[in-house]
């Protein structure tokens, strides 16, 4: 017979004594039970109090109640389409293909900050911008953009933090004072960033908000040299105050309303302004601004001239990732990129496989 | 003299690929397993994740043919018909995992209309349309296959541990990388 370890002057072994076959045995459970162990501590199975992406939307759903189908953040909002025109001016700071001089497509997305896809628009909550740009050779560049300064956390853990102490208390309806005084008292950088937020002018409507990326990044040019950059969506369309009679009571969506008016009557347009750091500036602190005589260079123009109905365009379905970036732009030390990007895709995982249900901002009212 | 019998090794390309692709496809199971639960290294995790799948998957193309192509060594005569019958059924089982795990993975995120970046400029194409309850599909299917993956490697363990400790039937010998001589071939 062919079968080698069967030749007959090869010896079987010999019997195991029973103490050595249990402890053989007890080795090889040990090993499984270890690396199954191992396993489960890495999936964070033996912390389940953790911060996690899932326990960060938990912390959503808990606040503003669940709501299947939309974004658990930023839930209510409206699509956008247009392009960006580069003037050539970035290529200098960074070897991204949307650079060079030319146009390239974008989709994007306006909506509120929140968790609430029905909730009344009101002038003081934060607006944001997300923008897709669609690079020439089939990369992309996607960024979320706020209507604020800064930032009102540094982590994501004071990102929790905030939002468990300006939930609305289930007794009042209204968020305990003692609970925001306590998350201003452990965050000292959160008491120092939300003055610079409050102080803020805020605009009449999203046609003429400036939208800051708030997080750092770094800019890579061709030979290969980095440096510290944040971004801001300023508007070409004239600032105007907010109006002291606020419409919100009138209608709900005044806000989008207003905003899907003016698209529909001209395109609307935000130059991408570049701020450059310098060294020693602080990159991994989204609550402090860079001193106001840093670099900045405006790199093109965004034209925005579709609006439509989350029902129907595909911007619903994109994760506005903030780390989905094209080579030439890369992610900073700031620990909210990281935790953004894990806790957006644990949001667009979760929504994409629920029903949807339509958007308060509704495709009637985007037609006219 | 010359012979042709069965050799007591799978062939020396066979061994190397079988423990690249073990660290490989162990490596990333604890990396996606982490990834998953982790705030602060998901993105880096990640990065690693989507460009070693793609390693993964070529080497699961080539460790195919390498099969179809090389001679096996015979199983060990300690192993019952039923035992035999369990390593090629778990056999076929990781050669699927292999391939499935990363294509998957691809499908999954071209149906949720990520761009698939392999490492700076370099991407691929989407192999599926955009398409969210597809999206939602894969992404489940990606953690039960990987979980899968994971209790037929702990199975295949188990077993090679047990005829190595218990047994004693010389099993591992025939994939170890260092050549072993077999009894026969000295007489």
């Amino acid at each position: 017979m062919a079968m080698l370890s069967s030749e007959p002057n090869e010896a079987p072994p010999a019997e195991l004594p029973r103490a050595s076959l249990i402890l053989r045995l007890a080795v090889i459970g040990a090993v499984i039970a270890g690396i199954a162990g191992l396993f489960a501590y890495a999936g964070g199975w033996f912390t389940p109090n953790a911060l996690s992406p899932a326990s960060m939307i938990n912390t959503f759903e808990k606040v503003n109640g669940l709501h299947p189908g939309f974004r658990r953040n930023h839930a209510k909002g409206v699509c956008i389409s247009g392009y960006f025109e580069s003037n050539g001016r970035g290529v200098a700071l960074s070897r991204a293909a949307v650079f060079p001089a030319g146009r390239v497509p974008v989709i994007g997305r306006f909506a509120l900050a929140g968790g609430q896809p029905y909730v009344t628009d009101e002038a003081h909550t934060v607006r944001s911008m997300a923008i897709l740009f669609r690079l020439p050779d089939g990369e992309e560049w996607r960024t979320g953009m706020n209507n604020i300064p800064v930032f009102p956390v540094r982590t994501a853990q004071g990102f929790r933090d905030l939002l468990l102490a300006s939930a609305a208390d289930p007794a009042t309806g209204k968020p305990d004072p003692a609970q925001m005084k306590a998350f201003l008292a452990s965050h000292p950088e959160s008491a120092k960033a939300m003055p610079l937020i409050g102080n803020h002018p805020i605009s009449s409507g999203f046609d003429n908000s400036t939208y800051n990326s708030l997080n750092a990044f770094r800019f890579i040019n061709a030979g290969g040299a980095a440096v510290p950059v944040r971004w801001s969506m300023v508007p070409v369309q004239p600032f105007e105050p907010i109006s002291n009679t606020d419409p919100g009571k009138a209608d709900k969506n005044y806000l989008f309303d207003a905003l899907i008016a003016a698209i529909h009557s001209h395109p609307l347009q935000w130059r991408l302004i570049v701020t450059v750091g310098q060294p020693g500036d602080q990159t991994s602190d989204a609550t402090t601004a860079w001193p106001p005589d840093r670099q900045q260079i405006d790199v093109g123009t965004l034209t925005i001239d579709r609006v439509e109905s989350e029902d129907t365009s595909p911007a619903r379905d994109i994760n506005f990732d903030p780390l989905v970036l094209p080579d030439g732009i890369a992610a900073s030390d700031d620990p909210l990129l990281g935790a953004r990007s894990a806790a957006y895709s644990q949001s667009f995982t979760r929504r994409e496989g629920e029903h949807k249900e339509p958007s308060a901002v509704s495709t009637a009212a985007t037609k006219q | 003299m010359s012979t042709p019998r069965a050799p007591s090794q799978f062939a020396l390309q066979s061994r190397i690929l079988h423990w690249l692709m073990a660290a490989m496809l162990l490596a990333m199971l604890f990396i996606g397993v982490s990834m998953v639960a982790s705030l602060g290294d998901y993105h880096t995790l990640v990065a690693i994740h989507r460009p070693l799948g793609i390693v993964i998957l070529i080497l699961a193309a080539v460790r195919l043919a390498n099969r179809l192509l090389t001679t096996l060594p015979p199983f060990p005569p300690t192993m019952s018909h039923q035992e035999r019958f369990m390593a090629s059924s778990s056999e076929k089982l990781l050669y699927g995992l292999m391939f499935a795990m990363p294509l998957v993975g691809w499908g999954m995120l071209s149906a949720g209309h990520y761009p698939i970046v392999i490492f700076g400029p370099v991407h691929l194409p989407p192999i599926l349309p955009a398409e969210p309850m597809l999206y939602a599909f894969l992404r489940k299917t990606h953690t039960i296959l990987a979980y899968l993956l994971f209790l037929t490697f702990l199975a295949h363990l188990s077993a090679v541990l047990f005829h190595t400790l218990i047994a004693r039937d010389r099993l591992l010998d025939r994939m170890a990388l260092w050549p072993i001589r077999s009894r026969q071939s000295k007489g």
